[in-house]
């Protein structure tokens, strides 16, 4: 892994990804680079989680480690976080617990 | 090369190959035996003594060859098992086989021994006498191409696929340069992959096996509702099983695939290996695997002397017969729990260190393992064993070219 030049949150895995990886939770506020055109996070995203290197449209497949992890749900612009609610599998619904703590889709 | 200081030895066994340990396993092979072989093991807490077993009533072949591996495992030096008396398992022909690898063995059978009290103490009896015996093992000296190292990852989070997982993938490259046999696993986790996955097989024969191997695990899945996917691991950050399975996926490295294998299934060379996990047949038991330890289990019948466990979550989890060294992928768990991991890959992630580099310190605790040093969850006395019904066929003539 390489260093990163641009950004000390943000980290590209490959050089094929439309995906990058938080390495450092964003607060809202942070601001950073992506694709050299800097962003505002509004939201607060932990490490691990994945934001937009790009425009991404519906449909568009999302890479991650070079290799497809899904498809589009939506629109997502640059930077904005990307999981369960704009991101599916293109094998098998994702389940897991909402906020209520219920178990589902 | 790295680490040629580290001078390993171990435990000659009469099939030729080497352990890194010598526990005594008291197997129970029903749970109605289970009390009994319990109350026997915790009698000899901080001893090299391990209980493992199959809790079914139901005779099961999966079981039976896990079982058989389990108390032939180059780590193991003696076997006790435990039976209640009327269960299924055939304990006369694990007992005959234990014997022919001339391994100190004996079969308690509770109903005719006069009851749980009874047992117990002549368990006991039996394990100290073991233990003396065992400890005349011969040792010659091990070169890291006699090891077979197994990888799997538990508690993850995204943080896995990012750093333990590949750095765990560069050790393993290290391991397959050395000559040593690399088992990774988890077709469940590899849904979407079956191409990518292919294309590294070292004839296309085995390419298409591996290829089939992931449809079925995908079927499989599809049958059973759910893919391998936790709540925890949406909270961490991953989306999808793709997304996973790029994680799970990534701590093969990257040499060539050298052969599919199932459960019980020992390589015989070194080199790079997929360990099917997903049984065969229609879905019949429940879910392929009901959780980590199931899977460390299966590494272990392979012949793992030990287990590269990867988590960003943070598992405490070890294992019966074989050490499992944890390789903490997240460094804010890393901090959290520190006791409980023995390589600290978040340092990637904190831009401290190299994938490359913390490969090369996964390789060296692993070889620190191998020479006898405990790893956490071992001196933690972690010895997790779980095992249940599956039915596998055997593997087909391409899965390991010549």
């Amino acid at each position: 892994m390489k260093k990163q030049p641009t950004s000390r949150k943000l980290l590209r895995i490959h050089k094929d990804d439309n995906v990058l990886i938080v390495v450092n939770t964003v607060q809202p506020g942070d601001k950073d680079l992506v694709e050299d055109r800097e962003i505002v996070f509004t939201q607060r995203i932990a490490i691990g989680h994945k934001v937009a290197a790009r425009m991404i449209r519906r449909g568009e497949k999302l890479y991650k480690c070079g290799v497809p992890i899904g498809s589009a749900k939506e629109d997502i612009l640059a930077g904005a976080h990307i999981h369960l609610h704009n991101l599916q599998s293109d094998y098998i619904e994702t389940y897991t617990l909402d906020k209520d703590r219920v178990y589902a889709k | 090369m790295l680490s040629s200081a580290t001078k390993l030895e171990g435990y000659v066994r009469s099939d030729g190959r080497k352990g890194i340990r010598n526990c005594v396993v008291v197997a129970y092979l029903v749970e109605c035996a289970h009390h009994v072989a319990r109350e026997i093991a915790e009698s000899f807490k901080g001893e090299p003594v391990h209980l493992i077993g199959f809790g079914g009533c139901y005779p099961n072949a999966y079981a039976d060859r896990m079982m058989n591996r389990l108390c032939t495992h180059p780590n193991v030096g003696a076997a006790l098992l435990l039976s209640l008396g009327c269960e299924s398992f055939n304990r006369h022909k694990l007992a005959e086989n234990i014997a022919t690898t001339g391994r100190p063995v004996h079969t308690i059978v509770i109903q005719q021994t006069g009851g749980t009290k009874k047992s117990i103490d002549a368990g006991v009896d039996w394990i100290r006498q073991a233990l003396k015996e065992t400890a005349q093992v011969p040792r010659a000296p091990l070169k890291v191409n006699e090891l077979v190292v197994g990888t799997i990852c538990g508690g993850s989070d995204a943080t896995s696929g990012i750093s333990a997982n590949p750095a765990v993938g560069r050790a393993f490259d290290l391991l397959v340069q050395e000559g040593a046999a690399a088992i990774f696993e988890e077709t469940g986790e590899m849904i979407g992959l079956g191409d990518v996955m292919a294309s590294r097989a070292v004839t296309p024969e085995l390419g298409h096996e591996l290829r089939l191997s992931v449809d079925k695990a995908a079927y499989y899945y599809r049958q059973m509702g759910h893919a391998s996917f936790a709540p925890g691991n949406a909270e961490g950050g991953l989306t999808t099983i793709e997304e996973k399975s790029i994680g799970a996926y990534c701590k093969s490295g990257d040499s060539p695939i050298s052969g599919l294998i199932k459960p019980g299934d020992i390589p015989r060379k070194g080199g790079l290996y997929l360990l099917d996990v997903v049984p065969d047949g229609a879905p019949r038991f429940g879910f392929p695997n009901i959780n980590d330890n199931a899977e460390i289990a299966e590494l272990i019948a392979c012949g793992s002397h030990v287990i590269l466990f990867t988590t960003g979550r943070g598992s405490v989890v070890g294992s019966a017969i074989s050490p499992v060294i944890k390789v903490c992928a997240n460094p804010e768990t890393y901090d959290r729990m520190r006791d409980d991991m023995d390589v600290n890959a978040g340092k990637i992630l904190r831009l401290e260190a190299s994938v490359d580099e913390v490969g090369e310190e996964i390789y060296q605790k692993l070889l620190d393992v191998a020479s006898g040093v405990q790893s956490c969850s071992e001196s933690l006395g972690h010895q997790e064993f779980v095992l249940t019904y599956k039915s596998f066929e055997p593997i087909g003539p391409h899965c390991l070219p010549a």
